[in-house]
């Protein structure tokens, strides 16, 4: 499922114009984004978490050259899956 | 300060300008769609954001670390969370 689909499925169970389906499914990512590149934490109960994670810079190598490489100090977005969904998606197959 | 999601709600409700309680009944439905969506092992991608894919994991042995004791672990079903390259550079140009 992409996003418009989601928008698409939004507006058929909530009965809202497509319009205002896209505008609420983009003001929620829009505040995720905004909130993860202030280095905050999201946190959706039964649905999971995000925290930024700062990963220091190192030394590493090219595998194939055995070059040394300088690697940037970075930081990722990390999900938690929340409790609910961790159960709801785990199902035998 | 944490994103929650009152603070959503709170977002919807000024920005889109529905009501109090259709802002919640519609963050709470968004959450419910993806959430089925993603029990009925579909993926979902949302571009610029990121990828929620579920991920088959296959039985194995493992051990319970505290007791040493061995375990048989059953297949699973898990949801993991791929950042999209977008969304990954604004987070760090901030650096």
């Amino acid at each position: 499922m992409n996003k418009s689909q989601l928008i698409e499925a939004l507006a058929k169970e909530e009965n809202l114009p497509l319009k205002k389906a896209e505008e609420v499914v983009n003001t929620v990512f829009g505040d995720m984004e905004k909130a993860l590149v202030r280095g905050e934490r999201v946190e959706i109960r039964g649905f999971g978490s995000f925290k930024v994670k700062h990963y220091d810079g190192y030394k590493g190598r090219n595998p194939k050259t055995g070059e040394v490489i300088d690697v940037a100090p970075k930081k990722l977005p990390f999900f938690k899956v929340g409790k609910e969904l961790k159960e709801r998606a785990d199902v035998e197959y | 300060m944490a994103l929650t999601k009152e603070k959503i709600i709170n977002s919807i409700y000024y920005q889109v300008g529905l009501s109090k309680s259709q802002s919640r009944a519609v963050v709470e439905s968004l959450l419910e769609i993806m959430k089925r969506t993603l029990e009925n092992g579909e993926n979902i991608l949302i571009s610029g954001f990121g990828k929620f894919e579920v991920k088959k994991k296959s039985a194995r042995r493992g051990r319970n670390p505290q007791t040493t004791e061995d375990l048989q672990l059953r297949a699973r079903r898990v949801v993991v969370f791929k950042t999209s390259g977008v969304l990954r550079n604004k987070i760090n140009q901030s650096l």
